[in-house]
C-alpha cells in the first residue's frame, strides 16, 4: 500500500511522530504564551524548566517510588510551586524595569538549571520506563501505534482544552485576559494582580512540567532535553502570534504534523522547515497567524 | 488664589464641627510622575452622598487626583482618607476594596471580554451592591448586546458598559473620569439621569468634568482645579451668582 509513491506505514508513521511533536509543541508554547501574556517577557527558562519536570519525575520514582500517574500531577505541582517561588523574589522585583531584564534573568536561569543537572547526571541521561498500563500497542492494519503515544497525544490535548476552557470561558480566565490588557484597572477594580501573574507563571511552569513527565518515557530524561526543543517552541509561538492561546495550541500541533510531513517528502529540510515557515509568517503577518496586529 | 488660600488656611473646615468626617477627604495631596510633579497639594472632600466635581481645563490634573486617590499613581504624599481610614500608604486593589470604585476617562473596555464578561469583571468587593437584573433594567443595551466583544460598542454603549460594571460590586463612593466627553447631546442627557438616580439609590459621586453645563446639573459642590491644586470651591447656590467666574477659569 502506497501514498505518493512513499509506504503508506511509513507515511502514517511519520505523521504519528510529527503530532507526537506537535502535541509537546501544544503543551509548551500553551505555556509560554501564558506567561507572556501577563509578565510580558519570554520564559527563556521554560525548556529547562520542562527538562526539571522529567527529573523530578524520574527522582521521584528513584527516591520514593512514586510512580507515573503520581508524577504525573505531582511533579508540575511542584516545578509549579517552584515557578511561582522564582517569579515573586526573581520576577516581580524587576517587573517594572525592561522587559530585557526578565528575558535575560529567565536565560539565566536556564543556564543554571541545566549546568546543574549536567553536574550531577552527566548528558547521557537517564531512563524512564512506559507505566505498565499503557505498554503495548494497537495494531491499526496499517501501522502499529504504541498505546504510550497515542495518550501522549490524548493528554495534550486534554491538557490544552482544560486550559483553554479556563483562559476562555471562566471568570478567572476573564481576569487574567483583562489583566493582559491593562494590569492597573484591574487592579483598580480589586483584583489583587500581583498574585494572578504569579499564579499565572506557576501555571505556564507547570505545564512545561507536565510536558516533561510526558516526554520522560519517550526520550532519554536528559539534561538537555530543554534546550533541544524550546529554540522550536518559541519559532512556534512566534507564528502563532506572541500571546496568543488559541494560536500556541493549533500552531503548536499543525507545525508537528507539517514537520512530520517534512519528514516524508524532502526530509533534509525538516529540522529548519519551523524556522522557514517563521520567516514567511514574520514576513507575511508580523503579528503571527492568530495575533492581533498591533 | 485668594480662595485656595482661605481653604489651605482654615485647614480643616465645616465637618470638625459636625464630627462626623466626610466620605472623602484629600487633603494636602501630592503627585509625581517620575520627575513631573503634577499634584501640588490637592485639598477637597466629599461628604456621603454628595456629587462633587473636579472642574478644569485640559492638563490641570484631574485625572491625576483620581488614579492617585485610586492608588494608581504610585508616587503621592499628603492625606487621602476614606470612611476616616487613611489609604495613602494602601496599593490600588487594596484601595477598591475599601469600597471605591473608578471609571477612567478612557473608559477602559476590555476588547477580549465580551459585554457580559466585562460587566461581570469588577468582583464584589462588599454586600449592597447593584443586583445584575438593575443594572440591565438602567442599561438594557447590555443585555441585548451581552455577547459581542466589549469594543464592538457604541461610545456612548462603552460608556454606560464602564459604569454599569462598578455598580454591582458593593462600592459606595464612584469616581468618574469626564464621562460625557466626546458624546451625543442625548447620550449626554441619559448619562445625566443615570448619575442622578445613582445619587437617589445611595451612591457618593466624585465627577471629573470640563463639560460645565452638564456637572452644574447634577453637582452639589465644584471645586476648580489648576496646575495641580484646587484655586476655588462653589456650593451649588453660589454657581448662579459665579457664572462668568467659573467659565472664565475653564475658558470656555
Ligand atoms: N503618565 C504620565 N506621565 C507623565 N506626565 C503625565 C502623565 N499623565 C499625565 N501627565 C501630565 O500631568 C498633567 C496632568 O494631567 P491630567 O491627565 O491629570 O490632566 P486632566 O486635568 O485630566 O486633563 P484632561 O482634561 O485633558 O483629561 C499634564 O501636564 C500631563 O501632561
Ligand atoms: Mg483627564
Amino acid at each position: 500500500m502506497d501514498f505518493l509513491g512513499i509506504p503508506l506505514p511509513v507515511f502514517m508513521g511519520q505523521l504519528l511522530i510529527g503530532l507526537i511533536n506537535g502535541a509537546f509543541y501544544a503543551v509548551l508554547s500553551l505555556g509560554l504564551a501564558l506567561i507572556f501574556g501577563l509578565l510580558n517577557i519570554v520564559n527563556f527558562a521554560h525548556g529547562a524548566l520542562y527538562m526539571v519536570g522529567a527529573f523530578v519525575a524520574f527522582l521521584l520514582l528513584d527516591y520514593v517510588g512514586i510512580g507515573y500517574w503520581p508524577a504525573l500531577i505531582l511533579s508540575p505541582l511542584i516545578v509549579g510551586a517552584f515557578g511561582m517561588v522564582i517569579e515573586r523574589f526573581l520576577l516581580r522585583p524587576i517587573a517594572d524595569l525592561d522587559h530585557l531584564y526578565g528575558l535575560l534573568l529567565t536565560f539565566g536561569l536556564a543556564l543554571l538549571l541545566e549546568g546543574i543537572f549536567r553536574q550531577v547526571y552527566g548528558v547521557s541521561g537517564e531512563t524512564y520506563a512506559i507505566p505498565a498500563s499503557l505498554q503495548g500497542g494497537f495494531n491499526l492494519g496499517f501501522m502499529f501505534l504504541p498505546t504510550y503515544r497515542a495518550w501522549v497525544i490524548v493528554a495534550a490535548v486534554i491538557v490544552c482544552g482544560a486550559t483553554w476552557f479556563l483562559i476562555e470561558q471562566t471568570r478567572l480566565g476573564a481576569t487574567m485576559r483583562a489583566a493582559v490588557e491593562n494590569a492597573d484597572l484591574v487592579r483598580a477594580f480589586g483584583v489583587n494582580v500581583p498574585l494572578l501573574v504569579t499564579l499565572t507563571y506557576g501555571l505556564g511552569v507547570g505545564l512545561a512540567a507536565f510536558a516533561g513527565v510526558l516526554a520522560a518515557p519517550i526520550y532519554s530524561v536528559n539534561p538537555l532535553m530543554g534546550s533541544n526543543i524550546i529554540i522550536v517552541v518559541f519559532a512556534i509561538v512566534v507564528i502563532g502570534g506572541l500571546g496568543s492561546i488559541k494560536g500556541a495550541i493549533a500552531s503548536g500541533f499543525m507545525l508537528g504534523l507539517f514537520e512530520g510531513l517534512t519528514r516524508v517528502f524532502y526530509p533534509e529540510a525538516s529540522n529548519i522547515i519551523i524556522f522557514v515557515v517563521m520567516a514567511v509568517v514574520l514576513i507575511v503577518r508580523p503579528a503571527g497567524l492568530f495575533g492581533k496586529a498591533a | 488664589m485668594t480662595r485656595s488660600a482661605t481653604i489651605a488656611r482654615s485647614g480643616r473646615p465645616i465637618w470638625v464641627k459636625c464630627m462626623a468626617e466626610p466620605l472623602l477627604v484629600v487633603d494636602q495631596l501630592q503627585s509625581w510622575y517620575g520627575e513631573s510633579h503634577i499634584l501640588h497639594g490637592m485639598s477637597f472632600e466629599v461628604g456621603k452622598g454628595e456629587i462633587v466635581t473636579l472642574l478644569g481645563r485640559n492638563g490641570a490634573g484631574k485625572t491625576t487626583t483620581l488614579r492617585s486617590i485610586m492608588g494608581l499613581v504610585k508616587q503621592r504624599s499628603g492625606s487621602v482618607r476614606y470612611e476616616g481610614k487613611e489609604t495613602i500608604k494602601l496599593s490600588a486593589n487594596q484601595i477598591a476594596r475599601s469600597g471605591i470604585a473608578f471609571c477612567p476617562e478612557e473608559r477602559g473596555i476590555f476588547s477580549s471580554l465580551t459585554v457580559k464578561e466585562n460587566l461581570l469583571l469588577p468582583p464584589e468587593i462588599a454586600q449592597g451592591g447593584m443586583s445584575t437584573e438593575r443594572v440591565y433594567e438602567l442599561f438594557p443595551i447590555l443585555k441585548t448586546r451581552g455577547n459581542s466583544q466589549g469594543t464592538k460598542l457604541s461610545g456612548g454603549e462603552q460608556q454606560m458598559l464602564a459604569i454599569a460594571r462598578i455598580l454591582r460590586t458593593g462600592a459606595r463612593l464612584l469616581l468618574l473620569d469626564e464621562p460625557t466627553e466626546g458624546l451625543a447631546p442625548v447620550i449626554v442627557e441619559k448619562i445625566g439621569e443615570i448619575i442622578t438616580k445613582l445619587r437617589e439609590e445611595g451612591f457618593t459621586i466624585l465627577l471629573v468634568e470640563q463639560n460645565f453645563r452638564f456637572a452644574e446639573r447634577v453637582g452639589d459642590r465644584h471645586y476648580v482645579v489648576e496646575h495641580g491644586e484646587v484655586v476655588d470651591r462653589f456650593e451649588r447656590d453660589e454657581v448662579a451668582a459665579n457664572r462668568e467666574k467659573i467659565t472664565g477659569y475653564l475658558g470656555v
